[in-house]
Order: C-alpha cells, then structure tokens, then sequence
C-alpha cells in the first residue's frame, strides 16, 4: 500500500514536473523543474530496487549535468520571451503528434506481455542476497569490461570535445613565459659602456 | 493493489512523450531542446531500469548506466556547440541555423 502511494506520487511528479520543464517561460524555471523530474524519477528507481541507478542519476544528472545547463543559461544573454513567439504556431500539430504517439505507446503497452521466459535464459539473474551496487560492480567488472571501457572513452572524447569547441585563444593578453625568462643570458641583456664625462650615453 | 511493469511502462510512455512536444513546442530555444532530450532518455532510462527489475535481471540497469554515460556526453557536446555558435552569430534560435544548408 505505501508502496503504491509513494509510486503514485513519484509519478504524478515526475510527470508534471516532465510537463513544466517543457512549458516554462523561463529557461532558468526549465532546469529546476527538471531537477525535480530527476530526483522524482530516482525515487522510482529506488522504488524497483535499482539503489545504484537512482543514486548515479542523482549525482550524475543534478550535480553535473543540471548545473551544465544552469551556467549556459546564465551565461548567454538571450531573450528567452522573444524565443516563446512560436510556440502558439507550432502547439496544435504538435500535441496531436504527441497525443499520436501516447496513444500507439499504449496500444504497445497493452497488446505486449512478458511471456514465459525461463530463468536460464537470463543474462544476469537477479540475487536478492547481492547488494545492488555490488551486483552491478561484478557484472560490470567482468562481463562487460570492454562496454564500460569504451564508455569511459566515450567521456573522454565529450570532455575533450567540449573544451576544443569552446577554449578560445585571447589575442593581447601579457602573460608570463618561464622558458623565454630562463633562456635570457646576462650579455644579451646588459651592455657595458664606458660614457664620456659630461656626454651622457647613447640608449 | 500492487504495482506491476505496466504502470512503469506507462510513466515512461508519457515522459517519452513530454520529451518530444518539447522539441515541438520549443522550436526556437535550443537550450529546451536540450532538456527535452533529456527528458527522453530519463524515460528510456526508467523503462530500462523498469523491465531489468520485473524481469529479474541484471543486464538492464547496466546499460541504463551507458545510456546516462551517452546522455552526459551528449549535454557536454551540445552545449559546447551552443556556446560557440552564440559566440558567432549572437542568437540561438534553430530556426535561423542554416549555415550548412548547400
């Protein structure tokens, strides 16, 4: 019973936080809201018994990639009320899409059951005696190393991307060169002259 | 009352679908175009996690794990690209991107 209670409100959340993200007038409202979906949609994973996914999802998407959104939307200065024009045009086809699309997902839902799928045909069955997250570390560290190899070189590639895409070069800027400073000898700096009394030196 | 795959499925269904009229609605800013994005891949991510534990296996809520990694990636690289293309043109409405267009 509380079970279905919490499901329901996680849901109804998830749901309508989904909606504001997307109907917010303001981009700034836009990435709360979606903070709140995220957090919601934790909560249901928590709930299935998912404990690694829910937590990853809150660290990962609310701690990194929200406040990714956050920091553009702050630093570019944009009229956001002015980017809103088109949304009356486009709302009618595009909630007849949308209510298209829900509705043949449902259908989907409704003609599809499990079937009797033996055990053994499982690809990593479930131990309730294993802890999630350390279920998820066996498989994860041995069954599909590779996946989660190539997962990280998918980071790193995102990582590198981003900073080439975004470092600019700033022309003017006196910066400090250690190996120029070091290189410098005393007689490419200096010069011994030997002036003239009442002449004073030529610089 | 218990709760069984169907109400997951259906929870995501209607995210998924928030996601797309969000790309719909929000034809100019890319910034919501981005967030709705997200929005489906947190519904991909709840069926994923949804059939991984109501078909007792492991395997799902793992690659729910690389569909975050992508999803991350993904955010990184398309506000990289949105900065420098403020940066350029000083507006973000998709409407006027037509800069590779033959």
């Amino acid at each position: 019973m509380i079970q279905a209670l919490a499901f329901y409100l996680f849901a109804f959340v998830v749901v309508l936080s989904g909606a504001m993200t997307i109907a917010s007038r303001n981009p700034v409202h836009s990435v709360m809201w979606l903070i709140l979906a995220f957090f919601n949609a934790a909560g249901l994973m928590i709930l299935v018994g998912a404990e690694f996914i829910a937590m990853l999802l809150v660290i990962v998407y609310v701690g990194a990639v929200a406040v990714l959104f956050l920091f553009v939307v702050m630093m570019l200065d944009i009229d956001f009320a002015e980017m809103r024009a088109g949304v009356a045009r486009y709302f009618g086809i595009g909630l007849a899409l949308a209510v298209a699309l829900a509705a043949e997902v449902m259908i989907a839902i409704g003609a599809w059951s499990t079937g009797p799928i033996q055990l053994a045909r499982r690809a990593a069955p479930i131990d309730a005696r294993v802890p999630n997250i350390q279920a998820i570390g066996n498989l994860l560290y041995t069954r599909y190393l590779f996946v989660f190899e190539a997962a990280g070189l998918v980071l790193l590639v995102a990582m590198i991307g981003a900073i080439v895409l975004t470092h600019r070069q700033r022309g003017g800027v006196k910066a400090q060169n250690i190996s120029r400073q070091n290189a410098r000898r005393p007689q490419d700096a200096t010069r011994n002259t030997r002036p003239v009394v009442g002449q004073g030196v030529e610089l | 009352m218990t709760i069984g795959l169907v109400h997951y499925l259906v929870v995501a269904a209607i995210l998924f679908t928030m996601g797309v009229l969000g790309i719909f609605l929000n034809r100019k800013n890319l910034i919501v175009i981005l967030m709705a994005i997200e929005l489906i891949l947190l519904a991909v991510n709840i069926n994923l996690v949804a059939f991984s534990a109501f078909l007792n296996d492991l395997v799902g809520q793992v690659f729910a794990m690389f569909v975050l990694t992508v999803a991350a990636g993904e955010a990184a690289i398309g506000l990289a690209i949105l900065v420098i293309y403020f940066r350029g043109r000083g507006t973000i409405a998709v409407d006027d991107v037509n800069r590779m267009k033959g």
